[in-house]
């Protein structure tokens, strides 16, 4: 017989939907059916059940072969990794819970690590560009509510957050929205006619590279002024129109991604579109927010917040936190050859970071933690399932608006698998007692 | 557990009655006992030292989404001020917004114990709840936002006051939050549109209902509850030349009302940080005190207690859940301005901010701070704080303190400012010449904030009984003293005690003692209405179910439940 | 003035962090002092003295003390950080970070200098013969308050983002640019003489860019306004004028609306 667990959180990404259904068996041990996820959600709960999971830790062979240890080897390989090391890179820390994260900054300042997550190729560039001018933001709720005016800049929710705009964005009926979508505009900034775009009542087809000059276009087209006769790509007409159409709404949102994170300017980029968010405000009320990929990468960045004061890119080398993007950034550090060991947990650098970045985790000593067989865990001297956080074992997460909720526990993992927490945890015993404190 | 007699110093306690005499304090078991109920003390010589409760702080901003978002986009004002760890002590750092571990340290310097957060939206309770959790020494508790909550703004505006009390059991315990406080009543909710209430008769956009009847509402609902602390307010009008008659309006929307409590406050009403509530004039031109006008009123009526909000002449953070205020504040300034809406429940605003002595208007919101507490006729009722971050940061509380037992520092800091006669002119600061002493500084830090708050039969004083929660200082006010000396005896505490363990020796942190989150669980009777309108807003308008909402105790670092039976 | 010389012996297995080699930590020290001063890899502490060979002298105060520093010091940060006064001479290339948050005195690097040089710079010059990297006398992250004062002369080419919130202080680039050239700035000066890409000028409020070469792409924010005949860092030239960022706040003095400004000298 079956049971059904109501009110799931799902563990994949930023949008935290949390009113998933999972059917399980009534032994807890088998997961049968995932109700109300997208296509990835559902996966993410289905594939936890794959017969071919990797179920213990392995250290990489001379030969290239994977040889299976015990979780005490791979504790003891881990700890004495990152106090042997000079300057070790502990990254990831945006697919696991923030009770683990917090582990990690424990440990990280014991062994004097670089602490830096998935923001690192992904908003990272959005939090220096908050950090330079501020953001006015909201809920997903204030959207659902008040929104009639929304704008995707860089971004493909209908491919990267499928039921944002069933839940939040374009569609819902809410308190102050009851017509949904039809009393809505949507606007779509893409060099590409996405899926997403097709949907838009205005779609700007903007030369690739040009965000910068575009946003910088709409601040002068908001007050009036004149522009040039084509800005990246768009006649200024259009630019004009679409300055109308914001202003001309009640509650203008602006939801963005990587198209302009991580496009020429990055942060610069953001920077503008949080500019012309603060002018809009002298027209109306606008607000602007960030489309977190990881479904806790924004949980990290908090945890860090509260307990050293950066979001990513803490180095914790000298004692003290630092933190500079350019030099303290995973990829920065690994381009220089700044690192002597990589800790990877709850993230794919092999398949996120440049090629050559993941030619340099080969060379090191490094290690995974991850419940997927990954390109790096292929690359990794060592490999450490762990318990899928969300499916398998419970905890805090954080949404993209930053929004605090708790993931649930809906399936047992398989027998002897370790949490991430209960890792680290170890971990930090290994650690403590090397360096004898 | 150990015993402690801490011998022969000057105590100060508004509790127990002691103006300096030399004393002994016992502990034991983690409460305070009769010194001779200690059969084998450690002993702590006090001679020459001043001995006081551990301080309460009853309202700051040190855990939850605004406060973190103070530190994460202020990346500067971690820059060269860092502590690394030692011993048993983690990394610290953040000047105006210090990381929680530092917060924790800072204040058990100072020889503070208990610390209230000001506001938590109920939305991102769990969040605050983690930044108390990783908070070390104190005891801690937070408040729930209720002035702009949409189930609140609904009930009130037909006057259901036993519907908004039921909600508000609600509310605390699926936030675990501790009091009732209200943000800009009406205000925040306004600025979800882009507007705001500037008096308390401006009607909400919407909702129809005015700043006066929510503030009037969450009053009879706390009453009727009877909960240990009263209505916690924050006014409209925050930091406008001219806002002291919305202020002096808010308070006579007290009038008559008694306390229904069985915890010990006499007060309905707390209103706090009066500091950005007392300007007079219309303008930056011709703003000045009205201190005066406060105090009158403060002083002959007993039902209300207020917190000063002392400008300390920093570069500090702001952050409240006043978003129109903040906005307003980024249009003069033009720094980096954050800011989160929160779905049916409030709001907030971030901005940095330069208090500088070569300001006028600076000049003058530091002279009403202190006018404030040195006109008060009660100091049971009027509190030492700097609404931190947002007129100053914490650890200048012992430089506040100085400024109010010391002419002559305040007199130093006049002649600091640039624009030091306009602002005599503007102020009634220098023509006060009253000192305080410790013992109305105990008042002002440790035993009227206890009460305030329905926390003296634990923190606040030293009779036995209570929490031993004891600090002693390097400071001997019967010797000749510099006025610099205040600042530096009470950063900087000798011995700290919390609960019973020794969290500070010889002026090093030796501990990081077993904290205590305090929340307030509120018994009345079912509702079934209430639960119907909770179910149906969270189906239709919220986006979390609402069986995800409750934080759940493991969030909580040894919590430490009210239980208060408001069943009729 | 006294010179002390230091030779690096050894290359750091990472990156060696010298905030050290400054002549307000050297002066009135004493050789044996000098080579006892700490200096880190990652979180192993050092001594100066592992990675330099010490010769010389110091001066009683950092005015009087001149630092010479010899060798690859592409893996040395922090030269000259904070310095108030005196001189430091670097023989080489050297890594992030020199002459950061520098108050005055003066560095010469005859090499070329990874990002971040002269963060956050109050005053004193810096002048690098080759190349510098990204965020030359740029604000540090947050800060508002960029270059406030002094002087960076490049011999060479710079990276991108040079002069972030800059507030005063004059930049020189004998060579090309990268993108983003005074972003958010409200005061200062700098000048290109050779080549700019775009997003020059973005989100300023007020200050000064001259462009000797060509640019790319302007900015839509930025409107021509008159050609000018002027002298610049003694080239005479003819330039363009373009007033900006339309799109940014700009404050008024006299009535007068205050733009940022930048010159493109026109090429015969």
């Amino acid at each position: 017989m079956t049971k059904t667990v109501t009110d799931v959180v799902c563990p994949f990404c930023g949008t935290l939907c949390d009113d998933l259904e999972v059917v399980v068996s009534d032994d807890g041990k088998e997961l049968h059916d995932v109700y109300n996820a997208c296509a990835i959600g559902a996966e993410k709960f289905l594939h936890s059940q794959a017969k071919d999971r990797i179920t213990h830790p392995r250290m990489r062979q001379e030969d290239g072969s994977w040889k299976e240890i015990s979780y005490e080897e791979a504790v003891d390989y881990t700890a004495r990794m990152l106090t042997e090391a000079k300057k070790p890179l502990m990254y990831g820390w945006s697919s696991t819970n923030c009770e683990a994260q917090s582990l990690g900054s424990e440990i990280g300042e014991l062994v004097g690590a670089v602490m830096d997550n998935t923001a690192t190729v992904c908003h990272g560039t959005s939090l220096i560009a908050v950090q330079d001018i501020g953001i006015p933001s909201c809920t997903l709720g204030e959207v659902k509510n008040r929104a009639d005016r929304i704008l995707f800049w860089g971004c493909n929710p209908a491919h990267a957050h499928p039921r944002h705009m069933s839940r939040y964005s374009i569609f819902p009926r809410g308190f102050f929205t009851g017509k949904g979508h039809a009393g809505r505009k949507m606007i779509v900034v893409d060099p590409r006619v996405t899926d997403t775009a097709k949907m838009a009542d205005i779609h700007l087809q903007i030369e690739q590279g040009e965000d910068y000059e575009l946003l910088d276009a709409l601040r002068v087209a908001l007050k009036g002024g004149e522009l040039p006769d084509v800005v990246a790509g768009i006649p200024k007409n259009r630019i004009n129109e679409v300055a109308e159409t914001l202003k001309s709404g009640r509650f203008a949102i602006i939801f963005f991604g990587m198209g302009v994170t991580q496009s020429l300017g990055k942060n610069h980029n953001i920077d503008a579109a949080i500019a012309l968010t603060r002018d809009l405000n002298e027209y109306t009320k606008a607000a602007i927010m960030p489309m977190r990929g990881h479904y806790n990468v924004t949980g990290s960045g908090q945890v860090w917040g509260w307990q050293f004061g950066f979001p990513f890119a803490v180095d914790l080398s000298r004692g003290f936190a630092r933190y500079n993007p350019g030099e303290t950034t995973s990829n920065d550090l690994l381009r220089r050859n700044e690192v002597d060991a990589i800790f990877v947990l709850g993230s794919d650098p092999g398949a996120h970071f440049p090629f050559s970045s993941v030619k340099k985790i080969y060379g090191l000593p490094s290690i995974a933690i991850d419940p997927h067989e990954t390109p790096t865990t292929e690359v990794c001297k060592v490999h450490v399932p762990v318990a899928f956080v969300g499916v398998e074992v419970g905890g805090c997460a954080y949404r993209m608006d930053n929004v605090p909720i708790e993931t649930r526990k809906v399936v047992e993992p398989p027998e002897g698998m370790m949490t991430d927490e209960e890792f680290l945890g170890r971990v930090l015993a290994r650690v403590k007692e090397i360096k004898g404190v | 557990m150990a015993e402690y007699l801490i011998k022969n110093g000057f105590v100060f306690d508004p509790v127990l009655g002691i103006r300096g005499d030399a004393t002994d304090i016992a502990i034991k078991d983690g409460k305070i006992v009769e010194a001779d109920a200690v059969k084998n003390p450690k002993v702590v010589d006090a001679t020459g030292k001043t001995v006081m409760a551990g301080g309460v702080d009853i309202h700051a901003h040190v855990a939850g989404p605004k406060v973190n978002m103070g530190r994460n986009f202020r990346p500067e004002d971690k820059l060269f001020g860092y502590k690394p760890g030692h011993g048993i002590e983690r990394m610290q750092g953040g000047f105006s917004v210090p990381t929680t571990i530092r917060t924790g340290y800072t204040y058990a310097h100072m020889g503070y114990t208990t610390v209230m957060e000001a506001a938590m939206p109920p939305l991102y309770a769990r969040h605050t709840h983690e930044e108390m959790r990783d908070t070390p020494i104190l005891d801690q508790g937070a408040y729930p936002v209720f002035g702009n909550n949409w189930f609140v703004l609904e009930y009130l505006k037909n006057h259901e006051i036993e519907n908004t009390a039921a909600y508000i059991a609600w509310l605390l315990r699926a936030t675990k939050g501790y009091a009732v406080k209200v943000v800009n009543p009406g205000g925040t909710e306004a600025w979800a549109w882009g507007l705001n209430c500037e008096n308390i008769h401006d009607p909400v956009p919407y909702f129809d209902i005015t700043p006066a009847e929510i503030v009037k509402g969450l009053i009879e609902a706390n009453e009727y509850l009877g909960l240990p602390h009263s209505m916690h307010v924050h006014t409209n009008n925050l930091g406008n030349p001219g806002n002291y008659t919305t202020t002096l309006d808010t308070f006579k929307l007290s009038e008559g009302l008694k306390p229904n409590s069985r915890f010990g406050r006499d007060q309905v009403m707390h209103h706090t940080h009066v500091q950005f509530h007392s300007y007079g004039g219309d303008s930056w031109a011709n703003v000045d005190s009205r201190a005066k006008e406060i105090m009158d009123y403060v002083n002959s009526h007993d039902n209300i207690t207020i917190d000063m909000g002392q400008v300390t002449l920093d570069e500090t953070t702001t952050m409240t859940a006043d978003g129109p205020f903040e906005h307003h504040l980024t249009e003069l300034n033009h720094l980096k301005w954050a800011n989160a809406d929160v779905e049916l429940e409030t709001g907030s605003g971030v901005v940095p901010y330069i208090y500088s002595p070569n300001i006028k208007v600076c000049g003058i919101q530091w002279a009403i701070g202190l006018e404030l507490a040195l006109l008060a006729k009660d100091p049971m009722r009027v509190f030492l704080t700097t609404d931190h971050p947002n007129a100053g940061p914490f650890f200048r509380y012992p430089r506040i303190m100085k400024w109010l037992m010391s002419t002559e520092a305040r007199k130093q800091q006049f002649d600091a400012l640039k624009y030091r006669d306009k602002v005599i002119d503007a102020t009634n600061l220098a023509g006060i010449d009253r000192e305080l002493d410790l013992y109305e500084i105990a008042q002002m830090t440790r035993a009227g904030p206890a009460k305030a708050l329905g926390l003296s039969h634990m923190y606040g004083g030293l009779a036995p009984g209570l929490e031993a929660d004891v600090a002693v200082f390097d400071f001997n006010p019967n010797k000749p003293y510099a006025p610099d000396d205040i600042e530096k005896a009470f950063s900087n505490a000798r011995c700290l005690f919390k609960s019973g363990v020794q969290i500070i020796n010889d002026g090093e942190i030796v501990s990081n003692g077993n904290k205590r989150t305090l929340w307030v669980n509120a018994h009345v009777n079912e509702n079934p209405q209430v639960m119907r309108d909770v179910k149906e807003k969270f189906l239709r308008y919220y986006t979390v179910t609402l069986n995800n909402y409750e934080v759940t105790g493991h969030y909580l670092q040894n919590p430490y439940v009210i239980e208060v039976d408001a069943t009729q | 003035m006294e010179t002390v010389t230091l030779t690096i012996k050894n290359q750091p297995e990472l990156y060696l962090e010298a905030d050290t080699i400054s002549p307000d930590t050297f002066a009135g020290k004493k050789t044996e002092e000098i080579v006892d001063l700490p200096v880190y890899i990652g979180k192993e502490p050092h001594r100066l003295g592992d990675f330099f060979e010490v010769a010389g002298r110091t001066g009683a105060t950092p005015a009087e003390t001149k630092i010479v520093v010899n060798g690859d010091l592409s893996r040395v940060k922090y030269i000259g950080m904070k310095m108030t006064d005196g001189e430091v001479v670097v023989n080489g290339d050297a890594d992030m970070y020199v002459g950061a948050w520098m108050q005055g005195g003066k560095i010469t690097v005859n090499g070329n200098v990874d990002a971040f040089a002269g963060t956050g710079m109050k005053g004193g010059e810096i002048v690098i013969k080759g190349n510098a990297g990204n965020y030359l006398g740029a604000a540090y992250r947050g800060d508002w308050r960029g270059m406030q004062g002094g002087k960076i002369t490049v011999m060479g080419n710079a990276g991108s983002d040079i002069g972030t919130f800059m507030n005063g202080g004059e930049i020189v680039v004998g060579g090309d640019v990268d993108v983003h050239v005074a972003t958010h700035a409200e005061g200062g000066r700098i000048v290109v003489k050779g080549n700019a890409k775009s997003r020059l000028g973005g989100q300023m409020v007020e200050g000064e860019i001259y462009v000797f070469g060509s640019i790319d792409r302007m900015m839509p924010g930025f409107a021509y306004r008159e050609d000018v005949d002027l002298e610049v860092d003694g080239t005479k030239g003819r330039f363009a004028l373009y007033e900006g960022d339309l799109g940014e706040r700009h404050r008024k003095r006299k009535g007068q609306t205050i733009y940022g400004k930048l010159y493109q000298q026109i090429q015969a």
